[in-house]
């Protein structure tokens, strides 16, 4: 038993738990994965608030906790026992399913996300294909929300969200298909890359970064300006996919008070909640993936060499104790008042521990295992800052406006990019 | 590699297929019968994946899940549900279809119990199917030996897609 947990520690093995077929290791991947996105769930609710407050000159959360960084916890809490409201005449069962349905699929589709070459649950022949599937099933769990509450408004958002999912869909599938080309062509002329091209693709999310990897250039620089068009398609069409402002119609406050999650309170409201950021930050891992070379740390043929290695890899570290000094700094600052005593002396721990991580990752073991993860994850993180932008910057789309850009632009350019990319491939 | 094809998830896919597929024909309401056809068809790309057919299972899950929100607005759009309920079946279709799947039923039991090539074709070794390169192997096989016949449904496609600008069109 110890033995075969211990197996997969050892250094000769290669892949995922998936792929080695230890069933221990992948469940500790799923708990770590589950665990990990419930923080960035919580990490991103506080950080949005905070970063639009700071864009439309407010404050934002400042009385729970220093700087109102226990905010998203008392929400938490407030949502957990707050009342269950069902209505009379909703049907049943389906107002039950629906965000059950929609946490489980944006849940799902990080079985494949690849975090390093071995941190994954498991590596897919159809990875992409999979996490575009599964997270295409969240739309049936809105419509059944919307459906289910025997009410206008929900229903409205449920059709909004209906129509403008299977619209962006099509861009979307475009731009992946583009990228998913790249994996097999090596490019000939002035877009020549290193390699070989191998003749046959690959669908897998791993095997992806590693032909980005052996093609030494991340697929968003391919074939430019091909590559960052279809990057261009990919984020537009994953905002449209998540409801996200601009494109938040179906839950467009100032025309249907919530949209498809109105009769919705209490913890199931908070399971569309944590659904839906989970969805940005799997459509964010698409896109990096895809395009950003995913775990690749940034600039391997400019900056190469060992020394540079060595100081890409001290990245994770620096970066906690730089959160730590900013912690320690807003300590300084704290009002010298009694009542701000227990505040103070808990954000100086929340600071010392921060600096512990940080220093935890200068280990050179960890160090080595954690780089992959960093580099990823802090992709990612732009994405999300991207996200919070967006929503501080565009105001809302008209419907007709919506299904103009999905239909009559984002369509047409992904189909000349795909016919595009396969030119400049097989030439 | 553990086999993952076990008879107990043949068990569990297939009863669920079943059930979804029962429950699609018996609920009145038409959106818990959209709603058990999926898990229908969901039960048949697991077991799509159980016969090492990634591919496959994952157009089925991205193609129906679309098709069945079609089916889902067109029963919410065009369907009185509460009409629907109290609504008696007025056609007498299962007089035929009874004794037909009955005799499809015959059919398959007799192909089983008494066919001469079965167990020739059963003792034969299984052949080796690679999961991992099975989307270029259906790739390969789709644009060499198929190409026409893929075209040929591309065409098709194609004249739905003008068909349906035409309708959707006032003026042309």
């Amino acid at each position: 038993m110890l033995q075969y947990i211990t197996s997969y520690l050892d250094p000769n093995t290669k892949g995922t738990p998936g792929d080695v077929g230890n069933i221990f290791w992948a469940f500790v991947y799923i708990v770590l994965i589950f665990l990990g996105l419930s923080v960035a769930v919580i990490a991103m609710n506080w950080l949005e608030r905070k970063i639009l407050a700071h864009m439309q000159i407010r404050l934002g959360p400042m009385r729970v906790g220093p700087h109102g960084l226990l905010q998203p916890i008392a929400d938490a809490i407030k949502l957990l026992i707050k009342e269950d409201i069902m209505p009379t005449e909703a049907d049943k069962l389906v107002f039950w399913a629906a965000p059950l349905i929609v946490v489980i699929t944006a849940f799902t589709t990080f079985i494949v996300v690849p975090f390093g070459p071995s941190h994954a649950v498991t590596d897919m022949n159809i990875g992409v294909l999979f996490m575009l599937g599964v997270s295409s099933l969240s739309v049936l769990g809105v419509v059944m929300a919307g459906w289910a509450s025997n009410s206008h408004y929900p229903l409205m958002g449920a059709l909004r969200s209906s129509a403008q999912m299977v619209s962006y869909e099509v861009a979307m599938g475009l731009a992946v298909v583009s990228a998913v080309l790249m994996t097999s062509l090596s490019g000939i002329g002035i877009y020549a890359t290193g390699s070989a091209s191998t003749g046959t693709g690959t669908l897998s999310m791993i095997g992806i970064v590693q032909s980005q990897m052996m093609q030494q250039t991340w697929f968003a620089f391919k074939f430019f300006p091909l590559g960052l068009i279809a990057l261009f398609i990919f984020a537009v069409a994953m905002v449209a996919e998540t409801n996200r402002a601009p494109f938040d119609l179906p839950e467009a406050e100032s025309e249907l008070t919530a949209g498809f999650h109105t009769e919705y309170s209490g913890f199931r409201w908070s399971l569309f909640f944590l659904a839906e950021y989970s969805a940005m930050i799997a459509v964010s891992s698409i896109a990096v993936t895809l395009w950003l070379g995913g775990w690749l740390r940034p600039f391997p043929n400019w900056l190469s060499g060992e020394t540079w290695d060595m100081v890409f890899a001290l990245f994770p570290g620096l970066t906690f104790l730089v959160l730590a000094g900013i912690c320690f700094f807003s300590t300084m600052r704290m009002p010298k008042h009694r009542y701000f005593r227990v505040q103070t002396i808990g954000l100086a721990g929340f600071g010392a521990a921060l600096a512990v991580i940080g220093l935890a990752l200068f280990v050179p073991p960890v160090r080595d295992r954690i780089q992959d993860i960093y580099w990823f994850v802090a992709k990612v993180a732009v994405f999300m800052y991207l996200y919070i932008w967006y929503r501080g910057t565009f105001p809302r789309y008209r419907f007709d406006q919506l299904m103009k850009v999905g239909w009559k632009v984002l369509l047409p350019v992904g189909l000349g990019v795909l016919i595009l990319t396969a030119v400049a491939g097989v030439f | 590699m553990q086999l993952v094809a076990t008879p107990f998830f043949f068990y569990l896919l297939s009863g669920l297929s079943l059930l979804g597929g029962v429950l699609v024909i018996t609920r009145r309401n038409p959106v818990h019968s959209a709603l058990a056809l999926i898990l229908t068809l969901l039960a048949l790309a697991g077991i799509y994946l159980m016969l090492y057919a990634p591919f496959v299972a994952g157009v089925q899950i991205i193609l129906y899940a679309g098709g069945i929100m079609v089916l889902f607005l067109f029963v919410i759009m065009l369907v009185s549900i509460e009409k629907a309920e109290k609504e008696r079946q007025f056609n007498k279709l299962w007089l035929v279809g009874i004794p037909a799947t009955f005799a499809f039923g015959t059919v398959i039991v007799y192909i089983f119990t008494r066919s001469k090539i079965l167990p020739v074709l059963l003792k034969k070794p299984a052949p080796v199917l690679l999961e991992s390169n099975n989307t270029q192997q259906v790739g390969l096989v789709l644009f060499g030996n198929y190409v026409l016949a893929f075209e040929i449904a591309s065409l098709l496609l194609l004249v739905a897609i003008v068909g349906a600008v035409v309708m959707a069109k006032k003026r042309i």
